[in-house]
């Protein structure tokens, strides 16, 4: 059992220096910080982020989730996509639930496919974890203004291109082959997600697969550790996610 | 991207690597790749690296060579239509096909440089597929079709791979960034041509590049059953793979 970091603020070691690139902590601030007071008031006690009419155990604000050493165990990095499935999931359940000013129908269409995506993918993580499933995390969506399109959209973008990079990032600490190819069949559905948000916030450019999302000599998408990926979410979640990177043996 | 475990892994198909990587250092090969990996440098030395130390494995070798057909396949697929007049319109088509083509043309070089020696020639395209598609380069409808069919089978093909890398990590892991780009391409160009970015059910053309996309359980979970969502939407939050066999039969008739 991984001790507890009791400090969700600690840097994490090791960083590749990718964090700091295209989508980092100041990108989510131009998105949120700035709009983000007209935004929706949420109710932490009514916004689990799983079935709020399913018991979630004992998850609540300010207590620590630790998924342990990410690498270690499969049963670890399908916890620690378990908890990424949720953020995204309640976020774009959010979305649709309130939509942004002036949204039309071919935007709603699409961010609800989205939504049903990511709801397919976290009902199945939990299902596949059983009794082995961390709890249902809180949200914590304070910072975006669900009624602005670009808070939206921006966010959006941002949310997917963290989970294409934790997938890829992960994907080599999996040790089973099945657990592999489930990664591999929901990695490539978030990076279409990502394709198409980014036509929406940058219609008709080069932003569907982007020189700030991958990298133009080489033409690979980004890839970040667990660590890094926990340190972007964190902000989101009202419980204290944490979680080490793999050291495979 | 963390490859500090990369010489550990290559010494397990590789007895003799440290032999044969003679003066460099593990921090060393991991530093440098690095800085090159996130700065965006031509990758050779990724290259010079793997193409040493992955000699002997034919499993790992045989993966990323199946890759380099493809993106073969793409990049002259792309560089062609860019070359062909009064094919693409408009910025919009540029700007997709322009980044596209960077990409692939990107993993053609990266996928050599990793296989070196080991890498197979580029083969010789026909890209009218023996005559089945003959105004692949003079009518835009076709040229997107196709470009879509290549994209989404792109996608499937490398996650049918993945398995085969379980037992190099870094490998892996490249081989998924390179996945997750093929399906950020394969979205865009579907939404180019009218549809939506993700496959829903089977449907597309040519049916053998969507072939068992419709599969609605996932590791045993009728995911329909367990989500109450519309059989549309849980299909398409899972791209499904190819086999090796599946994507060559695909791939053949543009062999010339």
């Amino acid at each position: 059992m991984e001790k507890l970091q009791n400090d969700p603020t600690a840097t994490p070691q090791g960083l590749t220096g990718k964090a700091s690139a295209a989508l980092g902590r100041r990108v989510f601030m131009r998105y949120l910080g700035a709009t983000a007071a007209a935004g929706v008031v949420l109710s932490a006690c009514h916004d689990q982020i799983v079935d709020p009419t399913v018991a979630t155990g004992s998850a609540r604000a300010g207590e620590a989730i630790d998924l342990g050493d990410i690498g270690s165990k499969d049963v670890n990095v399908l916890n620690y996509a378990y908890a990424l499935e949720q953020l995204e999931a309640a976020f774009y359940t959010q979305v649709i639930k309130t939509p942004y000013a002036g949204i039309n129908g071919y935007e709603m269409a699409i961010l609800s496919d989205i939504r049903d995506h990511e709801i397919a993918h976290r009902e199945l993580f939990k299902a596949a974890l059983g009794a082995a499933a961390i709890p249902g995390l809180t949200p914590n969506f304070s910072s975006i203004n669900f009624g602005s399109r670009a808070s939206v959209l921006g966010t959006a973008r941002v949310f997917e291109a963290i989970g294409v990079s934790a997938y890829n990032g992960a994907g080599k600490y999996i040790t089973t082959p099945d657990y592999l190819l489930l990664a591999g069949k929901i990695v490539s559905v978030e990076a279409r997600h990502t394709a198409i948000i980014s036509e929406l916030v940058n219609p008709q450019t080069t932003s569907f697969a982007g020189d700030d999302i991958v990298a133009a000599a080489s033409g690979l998408g980004e890839a970040r550790t667990p660590e890094e990926v926990l340190t972007l979410v964190r902000p989101f979640v009202l419980e204290i996610i944490n979680g080490k990177n793999g050291r495979r043996a | 991207m963390n490859l500090q475990n990369i010489l550990t892994e290559i010494e397990k198909v590789d007895a003799d690597v440290f032999e044969r990587l003679d003066h460099v250092s593990r921090r060393h090969v991991f530093h440098n790749f690095l800085k090159k990996a996130l700065t965006g440098v031509a990758p050779v030395a990724f290259g010079a690296i793997l193409n040493k130390a992955y000699a002997q494995s034919s499993v790992v070798t045989d993966v990323l060579n199946f890759a380099l057909t493809l993106e073969y396949l793409e990049a002259e697929f792309y560089n062609r239509g860019l070359a062909s007049p009064n094919l693409i319109t408009g910025m919009e088509g540029w700007n997709t096909f322009q980044q596209i083509a960077k990409h692939e043309n990107a993993h053609v070089a990266l996928l050599k440089s990793a296989l070196g020696g080991a890498a197979i020639s580029k083969p010789n395209f026909d890209f009218s597929a023996k005559g089945a598609y003959p105004d692949t380069f003079s009518n835009y409808r076709t040229f997107m079709a196709l470009a879509q069919a290549f994209e989404d089978t792109g996608v499937r093909a490398y996650k049918g791979q993945a398995g085969n890398l379980i037992s190099a990590p870094d490998i892996l892991t490249v081989a998924l960034q390179i996945h997750s780009v093929e399906a950020m391409h394969a979205a865009k160009v579907r939404y180019l041509g009218g549809s939506r970015g993700w496959i829903m059910g089977a449907a597309g053309s040519p049916s053998a590049v969507y072939s068992g996309e419709d599969v609605r359980v996932e590791g045993g979970v009728d995911v329909v059953n367990l989500t109450g969502l519309g059989v549309d939407q849980v299909t398409g939050a899972f791209d499904e793979p190819l086999t090796k066999e599946q994507v060559l039969a695909i791939a053949t008739p543009f062999l010339a």
